[in-house]
């Protein structure tokens, strides 16, 4: 069971790891806010307030789609190995590999892009990359797809470590899922469910990862020998198996903070149970078959990936409502909740993938694909709970832990301001995106008609707010990773009596290694 | 009522029950509960939890049954037997469509493919909305049916990118009312 102690003594981070969490951490929200920028550039661009040539904006729209999916991703496996490596033990050259790795990668990504113009977006589709059409060069392409194959040896790298190290406490990656309590049995209270996310993290983004290579050296080969031709749906199917695991492997990375810490600010266990075994068990084997919704409208597919693609997208909403979702509105419910920056962003980010996720079913939903696949209805759903989502979840941990450095939950008046810029920001520059899709406005468009520029305009200003807020958190977490811990305070017995049964975790008092609730 | 219009009013319905939900507890979370109460709630919440599930059960199957039953993708194997059958190649960065006149009241097969990268074909409602689409992949021909009610001038828009000049990529087709129409 996730402890209830506010900054326990093993998750505290020794030298190296310091380093190496501040290092994955601080590059993280820089890349955030820069991405941001470039997204907040092509809002104003569609919204006419910018002037950006379309060779830009298409490079502009790939650099942001690459490196979103890819900060999000670094952020996320902070998050992961922050938790996991109090349970297993994990390897902290794994750890720093994935990160020279992400970075070599990010860099092939960047010169190909703004050295040699590479605009074929994040999804490198078959065979637009060997058909620049004099914007960019089928060279270019590969250095890109050279960035993402060391992205991609990283993440690999860091999940063959936590699989080895799970595999050695648990014996497999069956039992570190819980299957063996699915059916019966009394289910250990003490087991993880950092270790249960991983574990199907591990499984599912593997699988990604190795059909992204495959693709990718696939398409690698075609660049170089032109005569061998692939078959474009089945490229297609690889890159978004690829691409929807690697972007679904955040949420699941991510919402292990929300885990961990939620019970600690409620002052409430928030146990392991037979329900949460099988949303996790359901959920691995929805995230690695639901991948054909993206196909919906590629006629040419088997008729049945396209029913499994509906079926399995609608029934992916039950674990997040059912048990994520509810869960934490039950931990958090009559709790006496302080409400700080950690505590704000953990419920956000429930919000956030609970209520993005309503556009996103129904978009899985063919007869409704049929009207607004590829218009702006999709960038809405993903940004809410990508944005509003995961990114809230990283930022929670990122928070907390700034606050282990003071001792104290960051809750300063600059940070209450944020928080409701960053809310209110997020939400007018999705519901910009929804909108636009009620309107049929198409996406990755460089060129708006004027009809359409009015909900380019709205998400501009929610992206302004949102940017400005990012900013400050980045600013924030920056300073606070890297100011020396403040005197520790005295640490509370722990025989001494707790201030009730349901005891509110007070930031002024709570220190390292103080357990502010029974439990 | 255009399905967009039904589609973002569902949207806004469930995030809106989404929300409410989150208010309620967020309201609910700064007053503590004693022990009694604490099993109360509990209690309280797993027979909520059960019926959420009942419902959100009932409408999947029911929404499933309701969207899949006539299955919104014509088959793609063998003839269709529609009275007009437009022919549409993509290509970067233009459309080739054989004939670009059709009559309302009758459906129409499109047989749509790409001549090198894939592209997005998409048909808009003279109002602007987008009434159907397909892929236009390589290699491929994908069939859609659709009929047309009303005539005017529907603008055919690629909806894929396809590279630097996917914005311009469009043409129009002319739907005329059918003789009696």
């Amino acid at each position: 069971m996730a402890s209830l102690t506010m900054y326990p003594d093993d998750e505290r981070l020794a030298s190296r790891d310091r380093v190496a969490f501040n290092l994955y951490i601080i590059t993280a929200v820089a890349l955030f806010v820069l991405m941001m920028l470039v997204g907040l550039t092509m809002r104003m661009s569609q919204a006419k307030w910018l002037d950006v040539p379309p060779n830009l904006f298409y490079e502009l729209l790939s650099m942001h789609g690459a490196g979103m999916v890819g900060t999000i991703s670094l952020a996320t496996t902070a998050v992961m190995w922050f938790f996991l490596r109090k349970y297993v033990r994990l390897h902290l050259w794994a750890f720093v590999a994935n990160y020279v790795l992400f970075l070599l990668g990010a860099l092939c990504i960047i010169v190909s892009i703004f050295a040699y113009g590479y605009g074929a977006l994040w999804t490198f589709l078959y065979p637009l990359p060997v058909h620049g059409v004099g914007m960019w060069t089928a060279d270019s392409s590969a250095l890109f797809m050279l960035g993402y194959l060391l992205i991609g040896v990283g993440s690999l790298l860091f999940y063959l470590d936590a699989a080895a190290a799970i595999i050695k406490v648990h014996g497999n990656l069956g039992r570190a899922l819980g299957l063996q309590w699915l059916f019966g049995g009394k289910i250990d209270p003490d087991h993880p469910k950092a270790v249960v996310a991983s574990t199907m993290v591990i499984i599912t983004n593997s699988l990604g990862i190795l059909a992204g290579a495959v693709v990718l050296v696939m398409s690698l080969v075609n660049i170089f020998y032109p005569q061998v031709v692939l078959n474009a749906l089945v490229a297609k199917n690889l890159i978004y198996w690829f691409g929807h695991m690697y972007i679904n492997a955040t949420i699941y990375m991510g919402v292990i903070a929300i885990y961990e810490l939620l019970p600690r600010y409620t002052g409430k266990p928030y146990p392991i149970s037979r329900p949460f075994l099988w949303s996790w068990a359901v959920s691995t084997v929805f995230v690695v078959i639901v991948f054909p919704h993206h196909l919906l409208m590629d006629f040419a597919q088997p008729r049945w990936l396209a029913i499994m693609g509906q079926v399995v997208s609608w029934g992916a909403g039950f674990p997040v409502f059912l048990v994520t979702a509810y869960g934490a509105l039950t931990n958090i419910y009559r709790s006496n909740i302080r409400w700080t920056m950690p505590s704000r962003l953990m419920i956000l980010s429930v919000f956030g993938w609970a209520a993005g996720i309503v556009p996103a079913i129904l978009d899985g939903t063919i007869r409704i694909n049929s009207v607004m696949h590829n218009t702006q209805w999709v960038p809405g759903h993903f940004h809410f709970y990508i944005l509003l989502g995961v990114l809230a979840m990283a930022l929670s941990l990122m928070f907390h832990e700034i606050g282990s450095r003071a001792h104290a939950a960051p809750n300063s008046a600059a940070d209450r301001m944020g928080f409701p810029v960053y809310l209110i920001g997020g939400l007018i520059f999705v519901f910009g995106f929804l909108d636009g899709g009620r309107m049929s406005v198409p996406r990755r468009m460089a060129q708006h008609l004027d009809a359409w520029t009015y909900t380019d305009k709205i998400g501009s200003v929610g992206a302004i707010l949102v940017v400005l807020a990012m900013l400050y958190f980045a600013i924030r977490i920056t300073v606070g990773l890297l100011k020396p811990p403040s005197p520790s305070p005295v640490p509370v017995p722990e025989s001494m009596p707790q201030p009730g049964p349901m005891p509110s975790p007070s930031p002024g008092v709570v220190g390292v290694g103080t357990t502010n609730a029974a439990g | 009522m255009d399905i967009q219009d039904v589609v973002w009013t569902i949207a806004l319905v469930g995030m809106g029950l989404v929300a409410l939900g989150f208010v309620h507890v967020i309201v609910q979370a700064g007053k503590p509960a004693d022990e009694a109460a604490t099993r109360k709630s509990a209690h309280s919440a797993h027979v909520l939890q059960a019926w959420l599930f009942v419902v959100l059960f009932v409408g999947f199957v029911a929404g499933s049954w309701a969207t899949l039953r006539h299955f919104p993708i014509p088959p793609q194997q063998g003839t269709l037997g529609a009275q007009q059958v437009v022919d549409v190649v993509g290509r970067q960065w233009s459309w080739q469509m054989k004939p670009d006149t059709v009559r309302t009241g009758s459906v129409v097969e499109f047989r749509v493919t790409s001549d090198d990268v894939n592209h997005g074909f998409a048909l808009y409602a003279p109002d602007g909305r987008i009434v159907a689409q397909t892929q236009a992949m390589p290699g491929y021909t994908n069939k859609l049916l659709h009929t047309f009610e009303r005539p005017g001038t529907y603008t055919v828009q690629c909806l894929e990118y396809c590279g630097l000049g996917h914005a311009p990529m469009k043409t129009t087709l002319k739907v005329v009312a059918a003789k009696g129409d």
